[in-house]
This record gives C-alpha cells, structure tokens and sequence, in this order.
C-alpha cells in the first residue's frame, strides 16, 4: 500500500524534496516509516530534534499503524507567534 | 475565523469578526516580528504551515477556549511567508461579557499557538538562519 509524507520547514529542506509517495508493508507504523525514510534522506537525522507526528491532520502517536493513502506528516519543534 | 494567509493581517477584520452585541469586552493580542533573538541581528524572518493542519489545529484550541471561558467570538490569523520586521505575524481577537473571560483566552491562544500548531518560523541572521526550536540550519559564524 502508499502513503503520502509531506516534509515542511527544516525537514523539507533537508529532504530537498516537499512531498513523495512510500510505498510501505501492511502493519507498519508511523515511527517504522520514519526509520525508513532515514535511511532513505539521511540528512533528516537532525541530532537532537523532538518529533511529533501527524496522519491525516492529527497528532498520533509513533505507534499507529498506517492505512492505504494516508498523509504522514513528521512535525519539527513548532514556532508559531 | 480560524486562518492561515499569505497577505498582511488586517486587525480591523478581526475586531469586526468578534462584535456582538452581548459582549462587553474584545481583547486582542499581536504578535510582531522582532529584529533580534538571543543577541543576533535577524535581518528577515519567514514562517512556513501545514495550512490544514494549522488551520484545524487552530480551530480546536478556539473550541478548547470556549469550553474553558465564557467566550462569544474568536478570531485567529497567521501570515505565512516572510513578513518584514515589525509586522504582524498573527493576530487573535476574543470577545466576551466581561474582560476576563477576553484576556484568559486571548492568552491561552497565544501559548497554545506556540504548542501545537504546525508552523515554523525560520530566522536568517548575518552569515546564518536557524528554524527555530530545531537548533539547527546553516551553522552561524561569528564576526
């Protein structure tokens, strides 16, 4: 099955690409994906940096498991205002 | 009114937003780019959202307010893009019986704001920018 990720502020940067399609196993996670588009984008290891994740709109946690067209968004540090 | 836009925020359309006739009170809150951070000179600023996100996001810490105040009306705006110094970057408006109810929430929008909306402020400084909160970017060097 495929998701979507969308990648802003410094993970798009650092990705050098604002969106893509993964194609990823049944039962993955949120956090698996992550891993995996580490290996992918290495520069996305940014050292140190606190992560929230989001599917669809909403904060999850890295535990769920992703469905078919899903949007995963990873969420840097915010610093609206 | 719970919005991300690329223009300039006009306070006025927030203020009309939020009349109604059984408030006795509109607080507002603005915040503005600042052309220093830590000690350096930023010399530009941009902010980048997940619009939707932000937006939804936005909206339910509108709904959490009114659960917490007797609030009647609230208005939210956020520029995205580079907003020169000194410009408004959001702008929130809360109307209300009494003040107090106007002031809290006003407050509460602003600090949740920084929480948990998806929107990220990028500096740039002589010879460096940092998005912030991440700690990283192009590393700065000193003069």
């Amino acid at each position: 099955m495929k998701v979507k990720v969308k990648f802003f502020a410094i993970l798009r940067e650092r990705a050098g690409v604002a969106e893509i399609t993964k194609e990823v196993e049944e039962g993955s996670t949120v956090g698996d994906l992550w891993q995996n588009l580490q290996r992918e984008f290495p520069k996305l290891a940014v050292p140190g940096i606190r992560l929230l994740y989001a599917v669809n709109r909403n904060y999850v946690s890295p535990a769920q498991v992703l469905k078919d067209s899903d949007e995963v968004v990873f969420i840097p540090p915010v610093s609206g205002g | 009114m719970f919005r991300v836009v690329r223009q300039p925020i006009n306070l006025q359309e927030l203020i009309d937003f939020v009349i109604d006739p059984e408030a006795g009170a509109i607080a507002t809150f603005i915040g503005v780019t600042r052309n220093h951070n830590e000690g350096r000179k930023v010399i530009a600023l941009e902010y980048e959202a997940y619009p939707e996100m932000a937006e939804q996001e936005l909206a339910r810490l509108g709904a959490e307010a009114a659960r917490k105040w007797p609030i009647r009306r609230m208005a939210i705006v956020h520029r995205i893009g580079p907003v020169q110094i000194s410009q408004p970057s959001v702008i929130i408006a809360v109307s209300s019986a009494h003040r107090d109810a106007a002031f809290a929430a006003c407050r509460f929008a602003i600090e949740e704001i920084k929480r948990t909306v998806p929107i990220w402020k990028k500096e740039v400084y002589e010879g460096g920018e940092i998005w912030i909160g991440t700690q990283a970017g192009q590393p700065l060097t000193r003069s």
